[in-house]
């Protein structure tokens, strides 16, 4: 009797968890679907579901009309070296608040957090006069330093969230055998604090490599990411439905498929200190 | 305790971090500040000398002022809202024993892997598109008349489309700490009869609250900054003009950089107001 | 061990110094996402092939994107850019500037004489050529002649907005989703207020009178606005206020549009079997009047600039006369065929025989282009240049914020007073703070 409740609860959870998951993610089903489209069906009224001529006509017109991997390449290139160089920096910083915390650690942790309300809009001119003097523009290096520190203060807010979960009494029977800071941190903690390090990893990537307001502005050929590969593909003349809906698979899929892979880890990491 | 050696081996590991953000924050600070108290316009020579405050005061007496902060604030509040309480219903569902959880999850966290300039492209032209859109045509189809969205539903149409993009974030945050619920808690108030609304109430809701905390703080700071969203879509009309798309007009389309580095100040005023108001929350729920 | 130490980095400076010199000159090209550009960008292949020690990095970009970043870059003296495609609006202002690099050096065979005179006098400054047009165009009207038909009306070449009016009216069918008239909504100077200033110059509007007082609470654009507003709620398309070229050409090539008054390159786009599905039943007629002696039609053109940052001016402007050359034209027209090449800027093309056979509306484009005079757009005198804009550098941020009222009015989120009284009061404030 009982078990028939809980398979009957089963059931319907189910349902309705898929018919939620399957909505939300709907949007994304249908721009890849869009992608394989013509232009005259992407538009059909009704709309057609999986019953059209597939064609990959949209993914060689945009192949053919931009460089697509060099896109890429620079995206993997500025999410990647801004979120290490900001782990590099990070580490550190997170380990001090978390193990030798002072009087004033918190408050340097929320002044961190609140550097990221700086309106982007607001400093923009001067950011790029300031690239320009120190000839940063269009640059793969200006790029990373300005999307580190865009993240590095959620960079440390994870880190010491993480690491704050490590109990001090492991560290303190490490200094009893005679480990220095330096063992401390490299034999002990890192080992502990790699889920989290990849987490933050890879929450960070995702946030830099989904930028677009500095990495449009800072750019123009050399090292422009996919933002602005997807800004040439945004309302063109003409119909234009399924060669944006090509340009942006192209845009997302990286991340998607890496997103999906990591799943586990992201989740993992992803509490920001919100579960005790 | 820590010996006066780890406080400063600590104090030395923390400057990096410290000194490159003061940096990042003082110096185009510093810069804006003096600006907003110039007549600064590029396309008539730059710099045409001090005015004291008549930027400042030029910013709030436009009749766009008090419309773009409400809007901000709109715009932030409501996707606050739709997120933790859907997030909340969520975390909930996904908690319970079905079949492939795994594979709902990854649908559920997919929106937050999408760039902003594209879930905002794809939303505006295949479905919001009162003509070509996907609800135009669901709409025509029960025999109504297509919405337009953007025009006529502007605001909501934005926060619908940036809760889309940040309700896994929620979902997942809230998830984690529900997981960390004791479940036998729950089943004693289950024994004793509790109902489902009450042990909701009781038990799991005080337990978010951390968590929902932690969804506000950071989601309020990347919410405060929005713009690839209302670029893409509506470009500031109808409403959906806030602060930050306000002085990106000063700026950029005006090119009166003086007025909007003067808005830019205004915009940091009200982001530290929200900020101190938020870090109370925060820093009380965090030391609990 | 120092002098060695510098003697060999002066060497490997040497060789550098002297592999640059025979080492590609890169020309980076910021560009608009239009099918004319992207056209140039998949035959440019040709020009790297005639100029092997030239390299071409594209930037292609939405328009809105485009410009902020080319003003942007412009403004600041970035110097990201060789060649920007900017239009008749930047050219007189940045020109004035001293930030573009004058083309009156161009070679004989580039024949500038053979320009049109409308288009090469708004890109020219005290008498010295600072952007060569890649291709212009004036609005016209563009309908469907079976509708026109259907309605039992015949549309004069030269039509009034009254008959527009009539003529929507009897072709609007929206039992079967047909409109009577597409026009602009979609808020920006470059968008709704394009096509509404140059509305407004036929109804005897004017942005400011001669002492630079704003005028759009005044009669003559109430009248203007009123006529627009009423010809779009009721002869209209759904969501209008979001429709701006791109959107309103899909909906006429999907044959929702009885007639639709926009740019005249739109022409080949409508009647390309490829794209449209009323290609063979598309008429074309004058920009309609209200018998004051203006039509309201407009004059554009995308251009291609050298900014005086750049650091490959030479090979900028080697660039700019193969893009902008009759030479360029004709490869158009040996490639994908005389009704796609960039139109509007050389008398030369309106000349030839084939291209009039294969572009029925080129006499029209023609007769708009003249049609419209840039240094005195409207009935009444004015202080500025421009018919579709004024050329001054706060007009952009101006008449996108009118447009917004004026979106927001056409959305039935006010009244077209409250939209033009905010309008006046919010140009008022820009023009104090610009010094006027």
């Amino acid at each position: 009797m009982a078990r028939s409740v809980t398979t009957q609860r089963k059931i319907i959870n189910t349902a309705v968890a898929w018919t939620v998951g399957l909505l939300i993610f709907f949007p994304i089903l249908w721009t890849i679907l869009t992608s394989f489209k013509t232009e005259a069906t992407a538009i059909a009224d009704p709309p057609v579901f999986l019953a059209f001529d597939w064609t990959l006509e949209n993914y060689a017109t945009v192949l053919e009309r931009s460089d697509y991997m060099r896109f890429l390449w620079n995206s993997v290139i500025i999410a990647g070296g801004s979120t290490l160089l900001g782990i590099i920096i990070a580490v550190p910083a997170a380990w001090s608040m978390a193990f030798v915390p002072g009087p004033r650690t918190k408050d340097i942790l929320l002044w961190m957090l609140s550097t990221k309300m700086l309106p982007a809009v607001g400093v923009l001119y001067p950011i790029y006069l300031i690239f320009i003097k120190l000839g940063l523009l269009d640059t793969r290096t200006g790029l990373v330093l300005v999307l580190m520190l865009m993240n590095l203060p959620i960079i440390v807010w994870m880190l010491y969230t993480y690491f704050r979960e490590i109990p001090v009494e492991i560290l303190e029977a490490a200094r009893m055998d005679g480990a220095g800071l330096k063992e401390e941190i490299l034999y002990v903690l890192t080992p502990m604090a790699i889920p989290g390090i990849a987490s933050t990893l890879l929450l960070n990537f995702i946030l830099a490599w989904n930028e677009a307001f500095w990495t449009l502005n800072l750019t123009a050929a050399k090292a422009a990411p996919l933002t602005a590969f997807i800004a040439s593909y945004s309302s063109p003349e003409g119909l234009f439905y399924a060669k944006l809906s090509a340009a942006s698979t192209m845009a997302i899929a990286p991340i998607l498929i890496l997103g999906w892979f990591s799943q586990k880890q992201l989740v993992s990491g992803l509490t920001f200190g919100a579960v005790k | 305790m820590a010996t006066q050696h780890s406080r400063s081996a600590a104090r030395l590991m923390m400057a990096p971090a410290v000194i490159l953000l003061l940096g990042w924050m003082l110096v185009p600070l510093i810069m804006t500040l003096l600006f907003s108290f110039k007549k600064y316009l590029p396309l008539r020579g730059g710099d045409l000398g001090w005015v004291g405050f008549e930027n400042y005061v030029r910013f709030v007496t436009s009749s766009a002022f008090w419309p773009s902060v409400l809007a901000t604030l709109a715009i932030v509040g409501g996707v606050l809202i739709i997120t933790v309480v859907f997030g909340v219903l969520l975390a909930i569902l996904l908690n319970q024993p079905m079949w492939g959880r795994g594979i709902v999850r990854i649908l559920v966290i997919a929106p937050f892997f999408v760039m902003p300039t594209v879930s905002a492209l794809v939303w505006k032209n295949m479905f919001m598109d009162p003509v070509n859109g996907l609800f135009a045509h669901l709409w025509t189809a029960f025999g109504a008349a297509p919405v337009e969205w953007l025009s006529q539903a502007s605001l909501q149409s934005i926060v619908m489309i940036v809760s889309w993009q940040w309700l896994p974030f929620a979902t997942l945050i809230l998830l984690t700490a529900i997981q960390s619920l004791d479940s036998e808690q729950l089943e004693a108030a289950e024994m004793d009869g509790a109902p489902p609304i009450k042990r909701f109430a009781y038990i799991t809701l005080p337990h978010l609250g951390r968590a929902i905390t932690v969804v506000v703080l950071i989601q309020t700071i990347f919410l405060l900054g929005i713009f690839a969203e209302i670029f893409v879509t509506t470009q500031g009309s109808f409403g959906t003009r806030t602060l930050t798309y306000l002085i990106y007009q000063r700026v950029l389309e005006s090119q009166n950089v003086g007025l909007g580095s003067a808005g830019g100040v205004y915009a940091i005023i009200l982001a530290n107001i929200i900020a101190i108001f938020l870090m109370r929350m925060v820093g009380k729920n965090l030391d609990a | 061990m120092t002098r060695i130490k510098s003697f060999h980095a002066a060497t490997a400076m040497a060789l550098v110094v002297a592999s640059g010199a025979f080492a590609d000159t890169t020309v980076t090209i910021a560009t608009v996402n239009n099918g004319d550009m992207i056209r140039m960008q998949r035959l440019a292949p040709e020009f790297e092939a005639q100029n092997p020690d030239i390299r071409l990095e594209w930037v292609t970009l939405e328009e809105n994107v485009l410009r902020q970043r080319v003003t942007q870059d412009i403004a600041a003296n970035g110097g990201q850019f060789d060649v920007m495609t900017i239009g008749t609006y930047e050219v007189p202002i940045w020109g004035q500037q001293g930030w573009l690099v004058s083309l009156d050096d161009m070679p004989e065979v580039w024949d500038a004489d053979d320009l049109l005179p409308a288009i090469r006098d708004g890109l020219t400054i005290d008498g010295a050529l600072y952007a060569a047009p890649f291709y212009g165009e004036s609005s016209m009207v563009m309908y469907r002649t079976d509708l026109m038909e259907k309605a039992g009306l015949e549309i004069p070449d030269a039509p009034s907005w009254d008959f527009i009016k009539q003529a929507a009216a009897a072709m609007t069918d929206t039992d079967n989703g047909t409109y009577g008239i597409c026009l602009r909504g979609k808020a920006g100077w470059g968008e709704n207020m394009a096509f509404l200033t140059a509305m407004a110059n036929s109804f005897g509007a004017r942005w400011f009178d001669e002492d630079w007082q704003p005028e759009l609470n005044g009669p003559e654009w109430t009248a203007a606005v009123n006529f627009y507003m009423d010809l779009m709620t009721q002869h209209g398309p759904p969501g209008a206020s979001t429709n701006g070229f791109n959107e309103n050409l899909s909906l006429f090539q999907q044959g929702k549009c009885g007639m639709w008054i926009d740019a005249t390159v739109a022409a080949s786009f409508v009647t390309d079997p490829d794209d449209s599905t009323v290609a063979d039943t598309v008429g074309f007629a004058l920009a309609p009047d209200t018998g004051l002696g203006r039509r309201g039609n407009w004059l554009w053109a995308w251009s291609l600039a050298v900014p005086a940052g750049s650091d490959a001016t030479q090979e900028a402007k080697t660039f700019i006369q193969w893009a902008t050359s009759k030479d360029y034209t004709a490869l158009v027209a040996a490639k994908e065929g005389w009704a796609n090449v960039p139109p509007g800027t050389r008398s030369s093309l309106y000349e030839n025989p084939e291209y009039q056979a294969a572009a029925p509306w080129a006499d029209m484009t023609l007769n708009s282009i003249n049609a419209a005079d840039p240094t005195d757009p409207s009935v009444k005198p004015v202080p500025y240049t421009g018919v579709q804009f004024v050329a001054i550098p706060e007009f952009a941020g101006i008449a996108t914020q009118v447009g917004q009222e004026i979106s927001a009015a056409l959305a039935g989120q006010q009244s077209v007073k409250e939209a033009l009284d905010k309008a006046q009061a919010l140009t008022l404030d820009e023009m104090e703070a610009a010094g006027y």
